[in-house]
């Protein structure tokens, strides 16, 4: 479909649409003569690599259309002098001009006029400009919305005057800079000025191509006299398809593969530090080089803006790259005191730009890549013995005679490498770094310049609680007992933050009656497929709550004084350690407190007033000198009543930024009203310096001191226990999104508003969204007054007893919160389905449905337009809307077999579907049962643990679903205690009773949005039959990684609400996380619609789904299909304990226990009549608006309007205009009319298909035999897929098909393949090798011809055996990071290994016959891993969390290491193995043995002493 | 956190006071668990998310779940606080509430439900034996007066909480003791009389004035109310029991329950019997016709007054041990309930209809004729059939009538200012308990017809709350 500009610009204005959360993701690579010779060969190369990088970009919805490639060469001297010569230009030797390349407004004008800006600029600048070239272009090869926004070419050639090389460099950059304001001044949108490349160096050829149209877009690359010696490639897949030109890249200096996920805090920082810089370099230049960040540009753009300023400033470009993207330095890595010394000097100018990112940076004479900290991007190298290197995501982009390799490599978590023209050199990353570390004395400088603070930080000592007003500042702050119950309490016992189950069913804070914490409006982002979450128990080692205060001001310098800091080791002070700050008598670092206190009584102009003098005062604090700006609201004045913390610290933050006084110093709060980890997250992310709770302090030390929290917990053991909880809150919060370092997360503002006003959040938190709008200052200082007003003593009742406020919002309070699921809309529900009473339904409905009184929803505040009615007997029948209706993923593991197989039978008597939920499902259900009927889940679903996912599982489902992230705890992982994993759920998870099975927070297979086009490519090549769909949960941003996920070419996409249901998440989470499904299924009908995709793509909704009239509104804001999980439970019999997590449901629901499962009393029919009752309701609806088929109804959100009758002085302000936008599109591109083309036609595995049919039909064996390349992907999944469709897991025989490869293989070689299969490949292989491996045998040896030596090379990529079940891998060669991960069946060999390596293992034997990276091991529950360890520091780099590391003494140990080596031996060929072998007695003693300890416990093989050991897990739900 | 496991144990009540024991006298049959038994009762409950029994069982919405926390952590002066927070007095429910908190509970659906009622008892009798219960008079006084007239559940309710607001409460009581129904109408078995008069006590304390034996409407006259009054309640409760029209009604030994009760009461207490109050069921033969609570009331008192033969006759067929199809759970289940004085003897019969008094020559019950029924459907509704050939007859000296209420009946006060009644004859309210006429409000049954105590108290409750707002609104408009 054509969209118009004026489209996507009315949905960013009308619709919940965002620009801002755009994201991309991408293939890239460099080739490079080491020695520095110019070819055109490498530019030809280049354009080859680009192609074979094709399937890691996306085209839009024109499938035309790419989403940008380009190229980022040296400029080529001989091909400038030729068009100089050509017109008669002086051109002078080469470094001494500079090239630019433009792309410009098409009218013929403008353009003219911006080149005359630009002349004049060259000018001034004291350059010559010698003359601008019209670019010839192949126009020709486009079409669609790449054409339409086609700008216009040109390149300029500058004339330096005399300036060379850095000094030339700077002067273009300064030009750039200011024309690049100037322009903006003379054009218009949608036309361009944009300058892709201005340098005397380098040249950058992009543009919003597919990789195979760029040489015939741009002629001038296959002149021959163009050389380079090196060549830089690019290949983007963004998620949406807004044409964008200038975003292709490589960008002037970098190209990125990932996502920055902390940029607006970079931002922020950036603009922030700017009025301090100062360079000898730029003299007053600087200021036109200000803003340094482009506005509206991607993250990568700006990181590439950053990494210009700090190259012309002085910086080598791998010190500014090694600055900006630091790796992980914490304690546990083994690194050497000067390059720690190294990154924490650093540390202390720049926060890092942290997320998932593979980035190539050159300066035109070096050029290197560099990895991020966590290793989140594949980064494969290949050097040859004459000095070629290719680097690029994958390996095996450009053939290359096998005999030549002299080296085959990947790139570590924070890894640089560096190829050096002049030196002619490699440069890996020790040499590298170790330079850097060592050109300055960091060490020393830290050392020495850093403020020591005494006894900071250390234990905490006893506080006075002040009984007298305890209670009144409780009830000033809003304590209820919920709050000291539910959340402080657990917090101060157990040091963990509270755990709680199902779904949230209480108001959105703006449409409740209780006065708000204006925290409660605020939910956290999350990560979903573009950047994956962290695991902040398993990977704490690439984390940190450590920050500084005071930190530099003038980032270009560097001078001892920038290491004059504060170092918080984390952000919570305790009155101590905030005591201690206050009283620093040290310059730059006096404090100032000021009061976050305003007039009771007064309106939100006072409350303004308050604000903006609060803020003048900090200003005036720091112009004169204070360093630290205290905030407090405790001891306010007689009077006063509390600013919410939230906004005091955010408006002063705000202000400072904006006077350019914020950087060098520190915001402390002091606040009575922060409690919980969402409370410290939202101070730190809105510019807090460091937190001292010092109410719940009180409050925690008062309950200790009662005896509130058992013997043996004193009031400071208690406050120590909260502090500890909080860090490990405000870590996992951090973790959700992907950043891992607190400094980066600070002001970072990861949030989302729901119900506050516009311009409430442009004054004070600018960038949030808030698209509802909502409060005002007005509402929130009457919030506060209310709750003022309930704290005053009321002289009547001083004698009587009082008490805190229940709450009500974790527990149904008759005083509190109010909920959707009460006694009585569940024992109506019941009693309804249970006698198939219709009416009774209706007054079910009816308390649900009837929000005009008391709002509960955003779609309670939805009236359907009155309309002309039809007869009910004209709508779609009942029973053929339910077929559109699916129960909710809810896991084998958290329901009782009884429920889950309930809900089985009635979705598939119904035509509808349930679904499996994680975990797998018992193979048993898989057939027909005796009396006909169907207890399979007709969707199977794969989450991140990938427990059960088998190729029987996956051929047996009608729908897989990725689920990505769960309403309830989106970004989090899960963890099923070992007590909990009783022998059927070990089966069915193919993993031993009793071992705790952890379900990691992300896929480890998808880092990034074009590895989820990978992942359903995966999928649909397990089961060709099946549907994929992916489960998303709504947040702002949603509707772009929809686009992006309908790109990678799902067929349905889900949308969660925040408040569907789980069996166990913080409670913080199930509160605080996500938004409502409203907002989150708008956003991505119209996102969808805009970029032509919906169509091909069905949507689907949950979460808190009760009534037809929720689904029909769900219809009408563009959902297809609609899931129903709590309320099918209810109907089962589920009274809402919300106790899940504890394994004691009364009803026997979800429960795994015995006695509890025979209580069950749900029957398939009571699901179906709630699901007919439901579809009949929906038909009465449908019926009174004049619509006869749900199909009709799907989008038309035109047929709803805001309920404005509706009085709560609250909701009064809030505006669904956004949601209810509904962009212009045709009758069929507002819902799924066409299929997706998954192109699984040009799968390797239908060419062989003819040779193995009859293999696998009769299993006489064959041995087939094909060159495979990178580009085919999944090899040997559609074969598995039907040896398992047809021999279920029993598969056959081994060795039945065994096929040969030669060549480097795709990603996801052999993925989910069966017994019986035997994949032999010769030469190298990518990412997710063996992933959810079934029995087969995966054997990868170096080509014939290598002759490097294997084991000290890399083989194959990241991420292997992820899942696997079962099966053998060997491989003779060094893997990546995460070998094994979730493994719990295969057994592997390999001969070195990553980071991470058996991470998640819960079974299976890996043996490791080099080193591995750090964190091996963590989270790892079951199987045995042998690791050959001749340096003896393999302790190390293990996380120890869960393992014990002992020699082999048991013979049957040894006889099974001996067994698989001779294995390895035999399939491989491996010189290491043989050696071992032939020197069995004296390797042995090197092997370690690393048994996880539950493993070893179930397996009966602890001590009796060591047994009695009572162990705590580090937790996770 | 975890919540701690609800403990393996199996409901434990207390049970009563032996048999041959309590029958002789009029003392409490209930016993009561040890401390230590209830910590393990209340553990049995579940902390539910969605507790049933909190406030769609009970009508004061006393937070359950929380104050079982509270006592398996043995923090007892706590859970005192808490379960005050939402209920005056506990120690009347504690005792004779028929617990519909326990009718809801979750741990019931499968299981027996926890003993609620038992918890409550244990914490406000610790409260008062530990002296936790303190009189709590307001901080200071408003100017306002308010008259309460009628001093059962829904009145004293009342008076408690306008009081605790600072209001001047006045509570008038036609009869010579407060308590209304708890005083007059439940056995002393059941309710010692201490209790109320430890509670009126409390009250009188903290500044209520209670004037008894005044009838207002005919003692004293709505002109005074008015003038002394900001407001008045009207919490007289259901004074109109159900008759029985049938031959022979007339005869002398047919009577009503709460005659029947009342009397008892009064000789309890030591107060004078008027003309034809005073009677006994000593050496007779007694039937009681109606099988609910108050019907068992009447059967202990007549077993303890050395009744020859007693008869409990419900119209009604026998209910089911356990819960029926037709109250699936949390509705309150419609089981045949056993009381203590169902224990201690007399006949009870089901499907039994009453055709006929027959009396002596003097006037006097003789003999009642009966007859079994059987229920069938007509149109939709349930009737009683009389099955041919069942007749039969049964002697009788005393008759006790024990078959509900009809509502308030004739009041001096309400008639004299014609307040508008509803349907059934209760005074009609708004939803803010005030009665046809500005300033005059009602709660309790004479607002809501008849129903339990703890439903009249939570009314009074919030008639107390409703008056309060409508003082301050007016105190607004001024």
């Amino acid at each position: 479909m054509e969209q118009s500009g004026t489209e996507r610009w009315k949905l960013t204005r009308l619709g919940l649409y965002e620009p801002d959360y755009e994201k991309d993701a991408c293939g890239l690579g460099f080739l490079v003569n080491v020695e520095g010779e110019k070819t055109n060969t490498i530019i030809r190369q280049g354009v080859t690599v680009l192609k074979n990088l094709l399937h890691r970009g996306a085209t839009g919805s024109d499938d035309k259309t790419g989403d940008g490639a380009g190229l980022h060469l040296q400029i080529p001297d001989r091909f400038f002098r030729k068009i100089c010569t050509e017109n008669s230009w002086v051109l002078p030797e080469a470094d001494s001009y500079g090239i630019g390349m433009f792309f410009l407004p098409n009218d013929d004008e403008t353009r003219e006029s911006c080149c005359l800006v630009f002349d004049r600029l060259v000018a001034e600048n004291g350059l010559k400009m010698i003359g601008w070239r019209d670019l010839p272009v192949g126009a020709e090869v486009l079409s669609g919305i790449s054409l339409r926004e086609m700008p216009f070419f040109r390149q300029c050639i500058i004339d330096g005057c005399g300036l060379s090389g850095n000094e030339l460099e700077r002067k273009l950059y300064i030009i750039r800079k200011q024309a690049e304001k100037k322009a903006a001044e003379i054009i218009q949108e949608p036309d361009i000025f944009y300058i892709p490349s201005l340098s005397c160096r380098t040249i950058v050829y992009k543009g919003l191509l597919m990789p195979d149209q760029v040489e015939d877009f741009y002629p001038d690359l296959l002149d021959e006299m163009l050389e380079s010696a090196f060549v830089i490639v690019h290949q983007r897949y963004s998620t949406n398809t807004f044409p964008s030109w200038p975003l292709a890249q490589p960008f002037r200096y970098l190209c990125h593969n990932g996502e920055i996920n902390t940029l607006r805090g970079n931002r922020n920082w950036m603009a922030a530090r700017e009025r301090d810089f100062e360079s000898e370099l730029f003299g007053s230049d600087i200021n036109n080089i200000l803003p340094v960040l482009e506005a509206n540009a991607s993250d990568s753009a700006n990181l590439d803006n950053a990494l210009e300023l700090l190259y012309n400033g002085g910086r080598s470009i791998d010190h500014a790259m090694a600055m900006l993207i630091p790796q992980a330095w914490g304690d546990k890595y083994p690194i050497g005191p000067d390059l720690r010394g190294f990154f924490e000097y650093h540390a202390g100018i720049m926060e890092p730009w942290d997320g998932p990112a593979a980035v190539v940076y050159t300066d035109g004479q070096r050029i290197g890549a560099l990895l991020d900290r966590n290793g989140l991007r594949p980064a494969r190298y290949t050097l040859t013995k004459s000095g070629f290197m290719v680097f690029a995501s994958e390996a095996g982009v450009i053939d290359l005679p096998a005999d030549e390799v002299k080296e085959k490599g990947a790139l570590r978590p924070g890894e640089m490498l560096l190829v050096d023209l002049k030196e002619k050199r490699l440069l890996k990353d020790t040499e590298l770094k170790m330079a850097l570390a060592r050109r300055r004395p960091y060490r020393r400088w830290t050392q020495e310049n850093q403020l020591t603070i005494h006894g900071f930080f250390n234990a905490m000592a006893p506080i006075k609680v002040d009984l007298d007003n305890l209670f009144a500042k409780q009830k000033m702050f809003g304590y209820t007992r919920e709050d000291i119950n539910l959340i402080l309490k657990p917090m101060a016992v157990e040091s963990s933050e509270p755990v709680g189950s199902m779904g949230a069913d209480q108001p959105l804070a703006v449409l409740s009656e209780k006065p708000q914490l204006l925290f409660w409006y605020f939910k956290q982002h999350f990560a979903q497929v573009t950047n994956p979450a962290i695991d902040p128990l398993r990977e704490e080692l690439v984390m940190s709550l450590m920050t500084f205060i005071g930190c530099a001001d003038n980032i270009l310098t560097e001078t001892p004084g920038h290491a004059h800091l504060i170092k918080l080791s984390h952000p919570i002070l305790s009155n101590e350690d905030l005591a201690r700050l206050c009283s620093l008598d040290e310059k730059g670092f006096k404090s100032a407190r000021l009061k976050m206190q305003f007039p009771a009584g007064g309106d939100g102009n006072v409350l303004e007033k308050t604000l903006k003098d609060l803020c003048l005062k900090a200003q005036e604090a720091v112009e004169t000198g204070y360093g630290l700006v205290v905030l407090t609201d405790s001891n306010l004045d007689p009077g006063m009543a509390p600013i919410p913390s939230l906004l005091a610290v955010a408006a002063v933050n705000r202000h400072l930024i904006s006077c350019r006084l914020r950087t060098g110093i520190g915001i402390l709060v002091e606040s009575a009203e922060a409690r919980e980890v969402m409370h410290m997250a939202l101070l730190l992310g809105y510019g807090a310096s460091a937190i001292n709770p010092c109410l719940a302090f009180e409050t925690v030390a008062h309950l200790a001191e009662t005896g509130r929290l058992g013997r043996v917990v004193s009031p400071q053991k208690a406050m120590e226990n909260y502090v500890k909880a909080l860090r490990k809150g405000i870590l996992k919060v951090m973790s959700k999104i992907g950043i891992s370092t607190l400094r980066s997360y600070r002001s970072g503002q990861v949030f989302e508003a729901v119900g506050l006003d516009d311009e409430l959040i442009n004054k004070y938190f600018e960038g949030t969204s808030s698209r509802i709008r909502g409060l005002g200052l007005d509402e929130i200082a009457e919030e506060v007054n209310l709750r003022f007003k309930q704290a005053q003593p009321d002289s009547y009742r001083q004698n009587s007893i009082d008490i805190l406020p229940s709450g009500g919002h974790y527990a149904y309070r008759a005083d509190g919160e109010r909920h959707l699921w009460t006694p009585q809309s569940i024992s109506l529900l019941q009693h309804a389905v249970r006698s198939n009473n219709y009416d009774q339904y209706l007054e079910y409905a009816e308390l649900i449905n009837n929000q005009h009184e008391k709002q509960s929803t955003l779609r309670g505040l939805l009236n359907l337009k009155t309309t002309k009615p039809i007869p009910l007997e004209e709508v779609e029948e009942a029973s053929e809307i339910v077929k559109r209706f699916v129960t909710g993923a809810m896991s084998m593991g958290s329901l009782s077999p009884e429920a889950h197989e309930t809900l089985a039978l009635a979705m598939n008597r119904l035509g509808g579907k349930s679904n499996s939920g994680e975990g797998g499902e018992d193979p048993e259900r898989y057939k027909p049962h005796p009396d006909g009927s169907d207890r399979s889940s007709a969707v199977k679903q794969i989450a991140s643990g990938r427990f059960g996912v088998t190729a029987e599982y996956l051929a047996n489902a009608k729908e897989l679903q990725i689920k990505i992230a769960q309403g309830a705890k989106p970004g989090e992982g899960g963890q099923l205690p070992g007590h909990k994993v009783n022998e059927m759920i070990a089966r069915v998870r193919h993993s031993t009773p009793g071992v705790t099975l952890i379900s990691p927070p992300p896929h480890h297979d998808i880092y990034s949005i074009e590895d989820i086009a990978q992942l359903i490519y995966d999928l649909k090549n397990a089961n060709p039959e099946s549907r994929i769909s992916v489960k998303l949960v709504s947040e702002v941003g949603v509707g772009t990684v929809a686009a992006g996920v309908a790109k990678g070419h799902a067929d349905m996409i889900l949308i969660s609400g925040y408040d569907g249901g789980t069996g166990a998440a913080p409670l913080s989470s199930i509160k605080h996380a996500g938004v409502p499904w409203e907002l989150g299924l708008s956003e991505a009908h119209q996102t969808l619609i805009i970029n032509g995709l919906r169509s091909r793509v069905r949507l689907q909704v949950d979460g808190s789904l009760k009534t037809g009239r929720d689904v029909a509104i769900g219809a009408m804001l563009g959902a297809e299909e609609f899931g129903f999980a709590t309320a099918a439970l209810v109907a089962c019999g589920c009274v809402m304990m919300r106790d899940c997590h504890s394994n004691s449901c009364p009803v026997g629901v979800a429960t795994q226990d015995r006695d509890l499962r025979s209580c069950f009393s749900g029957k398939p029919e009571y699901v179906e009549n709630l699901m007919l009752f439901v579809a009949e309701e929906l038909r009465s609806i449908m019926a009174s608006l004049g619509i006869s088929t749900v199909d009709q109804l799907v989008g038309r959100s035109d047929l709803l309007e805001q309920n404005r009758y509706v009085k709560f002085w609250k909701s009064a302000k809030i505006d669904l205009s956004r949601v209810l936008y509904k962009p212009e599109a045709p009758k069929e591109e507002i819902r799924c009319t066409r299929p997706q083309d998954h192109q699984l036609g040009k799968a390797l595995d239908y060419k062989l298909m003819p040779e193995v049919e009859n293999a696998i039909n009769t299993g006489n064996p064959v041995t087939v035999n094909s060159l495979m390349r990178n580009s085919n992907r999944t090899a040997g999944t559609i074969i598995s897929n039907r040896i398992a469709s047809k021999y279920g897991s029993a598969g056959l025989p081994d060795d039945t098909i065994t096929l040969n490869f030669t060549g480097s293989a795709g990603q996801s070689f052999g993925a989910f393949t069966s017994k019986g299969m035997t994949l032999n490949l010769e030469g190298e292989a990518n990412d997710y090798v063996g992933k959810g491996l079934s029995g087969a045998k995966i054997i990868i040896r170096p080509f014939k011809e290598s002759s490097f030596n294997p084991a000290k090379n890399i083989i194959a990529g990241n991420v292997l055996l992820y899942g696997a079940t079962g099966g053998e891998f060997y491989a003779n060669g060094r893997v990546g990071e995460r070998f094994a991960i979730r493994n719990s069946g295969a057994k592997a060999v390999v001969e070195g290994v990553g980071d991470h390596g058996c991470e998640y293992m819960t079974g299976g034997r890996v043996v490791i016959l080099g080193s591995t990276g750090v964190n091996f091991g963590a989270g790892m529950s079951g199987g045995i891993a042998y690791v050959y360890d001749q340096q003896g520091i393999f302790d190390l780099n293990c996380n120890l969390e869960m393992i014990d590391l002992e020699p082999l003494s048991e013979q049957e140990d040894i006889a099974e290491l001996r067994s698989m080596l001779e294995n390895h031996f035999r399939y491989t060929g491996s010189e290491k193995a043989r050696y071992i072998l032939d020197n069995w007695r004296d390797c042995l003693p090197y092997f370690i043995k690393v048994f996880p300890m539950e493993y070893r416990r179930v397996l009966g093989k602890m001590t009796s002493e060591d047994e009695a050991v009572e162990r705590a897990l580090p937790q996770d739900n | 956190m975890t919540k701690s496991k609800p403990q393996p144990v199996n409901r434990k009540e207390p049970g009563y006071r032996d048999l041959n024991e309590r029958i002789g006298d009029y003392g409490e049959v209930e016993t009561t668990l040890t401390a230590a038994e209830i910590r393990e009762q209340a553990a049995r409950c579940m902390s539910c998310g969605t507790p049933f029994c909190h406030d769609y069982a009970c009508p004061l919405a006393n937070v359950i779940p929380e104050i079982n926390e509270l006592i398996i952590e043995d923090r007892w002066e706590e859970a005192l606080e808490l379960l005050l927070s939402t209920h005056p007095f506990p120690e009347f429910t504690a005792r004779i509430c028929p617990a519909l908190c326990e009718g809801s509970c979750v741990k019931g659906i499968h299981d027996q439900p926890v003993t609620i009622r038992q918890v409550e008892k244990m914490i406000i009798e610790k409260g008062f034996a530990e002296g936790w219960v303190k009189p709590q008079p307001p901080g200071a006084r408003r100017s306002e007066h308010i008259a309460v007239i009628g001093s059962g559940p829904a009145g004293l309710a009342a008076a408690e909480g306008l009081n605790k607001f600072g209001f001047n409460v006045t509570v008038y009581e036609k009869d010579l003791n407060p308590g209304g129904l708890l005083f007059y109408g439940i056995p002393n078995f059941k309710l010692e009389k201490d209790i109320v008069r430890r509670r009126i006590n409390l009250m009188k304390e903290e500044g209520v004035i209670f004037e008894c034996g005044v009838n207002v409407g005919s003692d004293i006259s709505f002109n005074y109310l008015i003038r002394r009054f900001e407001a008045v309640l009207l919490t007289g409760g259901t004074q109109l029991p159900r008759d029985l029209d049938i031959p022979g009604r007339d005869l002398d030994g047919v009577i009503f329950a709460m005659q029947f009760l009342r009397s008892q009461n009064k000789r309890i207490t030591g107060e004078p019997l008027l003309h034809g109050e005073d009677i006994a069921a000593k050496d007779k033969n007694v039937v009681i016709i109606g099988g609910g609570d108050t019907g068992s009331d009447c059967l202990g008192t007549a077993l303890r007054q050395g009744a020859k033969n007693v008869y409990q006759f419900e119209i009604l067929p026998r209910l089911p041990e356990s819960r029926p199809e037709d109250t699936p759970w949390p509705l309150w289940p419609r089981i045949e309930r056993v009381s203590s004085s169902h224990l201690e003897g007399g006949i009870r019969r089901w499907s039994v209809t009453t055709k006929k008094f027959e009396g002596d020559v003097e006037g006097r019950l003789k003999r009642l004729h009966c007859s079994e029924v059987e229920w069938v459907s007509e149109g939709g509704r349930q009737v009683p059939v009389e099955i041919e050939g069942s007749s039969f007859e049964v002697d009788a000296d005393l008759a006790i009538l024990a078959m509900g209420f009809l509502g308030p009946g004739p009041d001096p006060l309400a008639d004299q200012l014609n307040l508008v009644r509803d349907q059934r004859g209760n005074l009609a309210v708004d939803d803010r308990h005030m009665t046809s006429m500005p300033g005059i409000f009602s709660a309790g049954d004479m607002a809501c017809g008849q129903s339990l105590v703890v439903r009249a108290m939570a009314d009074g409750k919030t008639a107390a709350e409703d008056i309060a707002e409508y003082i301050d609104s007016r105190g607004r408009e001024r």
